[in-house]
């Protein structure tokens, strides 16, 4: 058994300590410690892209990140995208595309984008889509959900 | 460690009890009526709400709060929307005011699967002639109040008004009297008159799906994402192979672990600890112990060898022989489809809760009253000892009809005295779901010396019979479904067989077209009498541009059509591929697909049905195959096994057909089957290569 540890995180702007295993995936620590379940589990090998999160601005998947790498950094989950009520302009885009179908890949995907806007505010489509190749959606949904990431990327994030 | 956080609860998480079941419907007395009986557990209407009442269908709260009631589920297919539409529709009211409760086996009725494109033609007339008969009842009972006929008054945005003397009643002020709850306990009338289409508002439109919003804002809490006070994290111990058998197994390791139940039922061996990391940690403590017992099983190379010997009654032989005989062409082949899997993005996942003898599982289910008595029948409980609760889930596909992660969660939540919530893994998912099936499928069929068909024999061993009849004229037809004895659990895939039968049709049809001297598409037309059928491969041929293009050539390009029909509907796609032979690779680079369903009910939800279902198919098209050895897949995850990505999608040039004067059918399987058979054909069209096997692979690479 591994030794646990105390660890201190921001997690959609909220300071958090976690007194768990530092290997354990950052996926498991938001959904079953933190209550955060917005970030979804889908694949464990970081081959689908659901379980995305922003670490530090970027987005990695929680699902084969170790908690310990979260230490001291910023963890932005769906459920801290937007403000209030107001809404982040992709999650935006993805309304107004009409682009969920199940939902369940809509919080990867989305913070997916924000993490490509992050590093790169004005993305070619080239990039667009092949940061979006590690997104998976099995209902398919790809033509409405390249119209709503184009859409928040002509947006310019904003 | 265990947060607290982790157990907090919205309110319709709990389990309602029936004053909280009254608060979320809004206060509504009639909830004493309808759904008082059903939470008790007395009756429970059933059939779609044929014979039902109307209270089991549609409540209205004093604060005129409207409440539907489904056992239909939501799972990304759209039928929130639809059956908000059918009844705001007839309710003349709009969209917003009504709240569709969804697939909770002690509060609606039992609608049956969510399956076979059922919701459309079953489930959205069973919803308006329910709101249909809410809406003459609050008519007959305004008209009562006012003394004057049911011709004189009109039902509007929520209310009764009687033009003639400027009064009103909203159906909230109805709500409150008493005479409401004995109207809405009758059962809903046969022969009830509905909308007509031309007459639409709310059908027919683009209603978004009710609860989007909460679907990009982290909200919604999908059946995976459930907690409940006190909630253990599941893990059940797998075979290392199919069919291998549990010898011993030392349970101790695991009991050791501190907050950790472990449990042995027969072979059914699991644990339940405070967290996942915990009850991976237990659960390897106890395979490390465990011997087996393996049994044979084919491989996947195998298998289709394996099913054709085990065809039930033995491959039936073709009867036309003598047509064969005298015909100027014949031409015989065999195809085989292999298992496929429905990966869905959420995998299976319930949560079981005991209480006072009573079991609730939270589930994501296309079958809710399914698992409902597989539970009650597992457990030797009574009907109303069960509830099944199925929030809106992460796909299914015709993969999640059958019970056995909400088994595997009620048995572990039993043995801890706690709730236990089992999310199987990706892994689970690829090796102990069910399958779409293998198919192997005989045609040999024969052409006079016009090119036109005399006979034709289709036999289909072990996948299934729907689409198994030609839609094409064939002089004598003979077409079969032969069971075989299926070494993978298998069922239901979106559109079940008929994708695959269809496969194997329309590439054998273009053969035939070849060996007539015809095109492809004159070839099908001449065979075709059913005229949706003709419209639909016309309308896409043109749109293609087929008679141009099929003329170009170019190298590694190829097009190719193909159509078909089943559930009521009818599709017809034309497809242009490339192929980079160094590589061994086909890309599509355009799909043109014409679909026709009836009446359309909701455009922009069957655009996304139809968009899906040709990306979709694109995978077990052009890669997707289970691959399996000594009982071990091969591939079962998402780096080995490659679904469909944003690259794979073509340009897509998709026509929806409406026909306001047929009756609408379901969109959201049928256009699936159009899209492997175009490619092949394409490829056929490119190379000569004629195309025998999904997944589709260029002969230099090592395929059919």
């Amino acid at each position: 058994m591994a030794i646990e540890k105390t660890l201190s995180l921001t997690v959609n702007g909220q300071p958090r300590t976690v007194t768990t295993d530092p290997g354990r995936p950052l996926l498991e620590v938001l959904r079953e410690d933190l209550g955060l379940t917005g970030t979804k589990y889908a694949c464990g090998e970081g081959r689908c892209g659901a379980c995305t999160v922003l670490l530090g601005g970027k987005a990695v998947r929680s699902c084969i990140t170790p908690v310990a790498d979260a230490e001291g950094k910023a963890v932005v989950t769906i459920e801290g995208l937007a403000a209030g009520d107001k809404l982040h302009p992709v999650q935006e885009a993805f309304l107004a595309e009409g682009a969920v179908q199940c939902g369940y890949c809509a919080p990867g995907m989305i913070l997916g984008v924000v993490g490509l806007l992050n590093e790169k505010p004005n993305p070619t489509d080239a990039e667009v889509l092949s940061r979006m190749e590690g997104h998976i959606c099995r209902c398919c949904g790809y033509p409405k959900l390249l119209r709503a990431i184009r859409r928040a990327v002509q947006a310019g994030g904003r | 460690m265990k947060g607290a956080v982790g157990s907090r609860q919205s309110g319709t998480e709990r389990a309602l009890s029936r004053r909280e079941f009254v608060r979320v419907l809004g206060a509504g007395l009639l909830v004493s009526v309808g759904a008082g009986p059903a939470l008790a557990g007395e009756r429970r209407p059933r059939g779609g709400g044929r014979g039902g009442t109307i209270a089991a269908r549609v409540h209205i709260g004093q604060d005129g709060a409207i409440t539907v009631l489904t056992g239909k589920i939501e799972m990304g297919q759209g039928a929130r929307a639809e059956l908000t539409q059918a009844a705001a529709e007839e309710l003349r009211v709009p969209a917003s005011r009504i709240t569709m409760v969804m697939g909770d086996t002690a509060l609606v009725p039992d609608d049956g699967l969510t399956a076979g494109s059922r919701t459309t033609p079953s489930t959205v007339p069973a919803v308006r002639q329910g709101a249909a008969a809410a809406r003459e009842a609050l008519v007959r009972l305004a008209c009562q109040r006012w003394g004057v006929e049911p011709g004189a008054v009109e039902a509007r945005d929520g209310a009764i008004t009687h033009a003639a003397t400027k009064r009103t009643l909203t159906y909230a002020e109805l709500a409150a009297s008493d005479e409401l709850p004995k109207a809405f306990d009758q059962a809903v009338p046969g022969g009830i008159t509905l909308t007509a289409v031309k007459e639409w508002k709310v059908l027919g439109t683009s209603l978004p799906r009710p609860n989007v919003r909460d679907l990009v804002t982290g909200a919604h809490k999908f059946p995976s994402d459930l907690v409940r006070p006190g909630m253990l994290y599941g893990k059940v111990l797998r075979p290392p192979s199919y069919g291998a058998r549990l010898g011993a197994v030392d349970l101790a390791p695991a009991k050791a672990m501190k907050d950790v139940v472990a449990v042995r039922e027969g072979d059914f061996v699991g644990v339940a600890a405070p967290t996942s990391l915990l009850a991976r940690r237990a659960l390897a403590a106890i395979a490390e112990t465990a011997t087996w017992q393996p049994a044979p099983h084919p491989s996947s190379q195998e298998v289709f060898d394996y099913l054709r010997q085990r065809a039930g009654g033995g491959v039936p032989a073709n009867p036309f022989a003598d047509e064969v005989a005298k015909a100027a062409k014949a031409l015989r082949a065999t195809y085989r489809v292999p298992y496929v899997q429905h990966a869905p993005m959420e995998t299976r996942v319930a949560l079981a809760e005991w209480a006072d003898g009573k079991l609730t599982v939270w589930t994501g289910t296309q079958n809710p009253f399914g698992y409902h008595r597989e539970l009650a029948g597992a457990f030797g409980l009574g009907n109303d000892q069960v509830r099944v609760i199925v929030p809106d889930f992460g796909c299914g596909f015709g993969g999640k009809h059958t019970g056995e992660a909400a088994i595997e969660a009620a048995r572990l939540a039993r043995a801890a005295g706690k709730p236990v919530k089992l999310h199987w893994t990706r892994e689970e998912e690829f090796t102990w779901a069910y399958f779409r099936p293998a198919a192997v499928i005989d045609i040999e069929a024969s052409l006079d010396a016009k090119g036109a068909l005399t006979s034709w024999h289709f036999i289909n061993i072990n996948s299934g019979g729907a689409a198994v009849d030609t839609p094409y004229r064939a002089g004598k037809a003979n077409c079969r479904f032969v069971r075989s004895d299926t070494p993978l659990r298998q069922g239901s895939y979106r559109t079940l067989a008929a994708t695959a039968n269809n496969f194997a049709r329309e590439c054998f049809m273009d053969e035939l077209a070849a060996a007539a001297g015809a095109d492809p598409l004159d070839f099908r037309l001449a065979h075709l009498d059913n005229p949706r059928l003709r419209a639909v491969l016309e309308e896409a041929a043109k749109r293609f541009r087929w008679r141009e293009r099929v003329k170009e050539k170019r190298p590694d390009a190829g097009i190719g059509l193909a159509c078909g029909t089943e559930k009521g509907s009818v599709v017809a796609a034309c497809a242009e591929i490339a192929l980079d032979r160094a590589k061994g690779t086909i890309a599509v680079r355009q799909v043109t697909e014409v679909f026709e369903c009836g009446a359309i009910l909701n455009p922009d939800n069957l655009l996304s049905q139809v968009q899906g279902c040709i990306v979709m198919g694109l995978g077990p098209a052009l890669r997707e195959e289970m691959r399996f050895e000594k009982g071990e897949m091969l591939n079962p995850r998402f780096r080995q096994y490659l679904v469909p990505r944003f690259s794979d999608v073509p340009e897509l040039d998709i026509h929806l057909l409406d026909r306001p004067d047929l009756p609408s059918a379901g969109g959201g399987e049928t256009p699936i089957i159009a899209i492997a058979p175009a490619i092949g054909n394409a490829v056929f069209h490119a190379t000569g290569q004629r195309i025998r096997a999904m997944p589709i692979r260029l002969a230099e690479s090592g395929g059919s």
